[in-house]
């Protein structure tokens, strides 16, 4: 039974390679350095993940994810990368001393990421197969996150609206003309 | 193998690890806000493998209204800096970290 791989798990292996794929050619794309294919690969990345999140079974925030990523915040980036008229990005000389120091952290982040999560799982509590988590039911979890949501995160959630009114006064006042 | 919670968060860490480098690396500003988003998405990655992976008796749905908070919090971010980029750009008529020097000692 170990040894069975199911078609979820296919699938985690594919959306997986391509979140990874498309989530480093935004960072370091050999080809181009311009913003524009930075933004299209990183929608890539996004929808890929939304598929993770749907065999995760969270139906709801893969269709968010869709929506709010890829649709109304590469948007902005797309329309924001159109407004300043980018020139081709000069190939500046990256410095080696920035590249070794940044290659070094992320490495050294990475191998502490690792590390704890095997760690971490050798005490068994955490590598629950799939087959004993209690399955979904079809319609997904919405209904109840809307509950949840409602009763017991009820002031996160009026909270939140007033972040998003705060960002919105705050970009108004950004950018107008006379920025003093 | 079976996918267990441990293939995902290798998989969220990895993604972690590319976003920090692509804000290190990177000298566009707006390249540098993507690898921010990235590492956002990874944090949200994890954050649902953990809801799904979470033991009996609980239905985890906790996880899931973090990252539905976390996906607000973000736009609105994203919103708010771009709107500091643009600012920016036009004082200044660039979107490189080593043309904005003038704060440096």
């Amino acid at each position: 039974m170990s040894n069975y791989m199911g078609l979820p798990d296919i699938l985690f292996y594919v959306f997986a390679a391509l979140t990874l794929l498309c989530g480093l050619l935004v960072v370091a794309n050999p080809f181009s350095r311009s913003p524009v294919t930075s933004a299209m690969f990183l929608v890539l990345t996004i929808i890929s993940m939304a598929c993770l999140f749907v065999l995760l079974h969270a139906f709801f925030l893969a269709a968010v994810q869709i929506i709010v990523y890829a649709g109304a915040v590469m948007v902005l980036f797309v329309f924001v990368i159109m407004l300043l008229n980018l020139k081709e990005e000069e190939r500046r000389r990256i410095k080696t001393f920035g590249l070794v120091a940044g290659l070094l952290s992320v490495g050294a982040i990475l191998t502490i990421f690792i590390k704890s999560i095997f760690g971490a799982c050798d005490s068994s509590c955490c590598t629950l197969p799939l087959g004993t988590v209690a399955a979904p039911t079809v319609e997904g979890d919405t209904h109840a996150l809307g509950m949840l949501l409602y009763t017991q995160y009820t002031l996160p959630f009026e909270v939140i609206s007033i972040l998003l009114l705060v960002a919105m006064i705050g970009v108004i006042t950004l950018s107008k003309k006379d920025l003093k | 193998m079976q996918v267990g919670l441990q293939h995902y968060l290798v998989v969220s860490a990895i993604l972690f690890a590319t976003g920090l480098l692509g804000v290190i690396m990177r000298r566009n500003l707006l390249v540098m806000y993507m690898s921010l988003e990235l590492m956002l998405n990874s944090a949200n990655l994890a954050l649902v493998a953990f809801s799904r992976f979470s033991p009996d008796g609980q239905n985890g749905l906790d996880g899931q209204v973090l990252v539905f908070f976390i996906i607000t919090v973000a736009a609105a971010e994203v919103s708010v800096g771009l709107a500091l980029i643009v600012a920016l750009f036009r004082r200044r008529q660039s979107a490189h970290v080593e043309d904005l020097t003038s704060m440096k000692l």
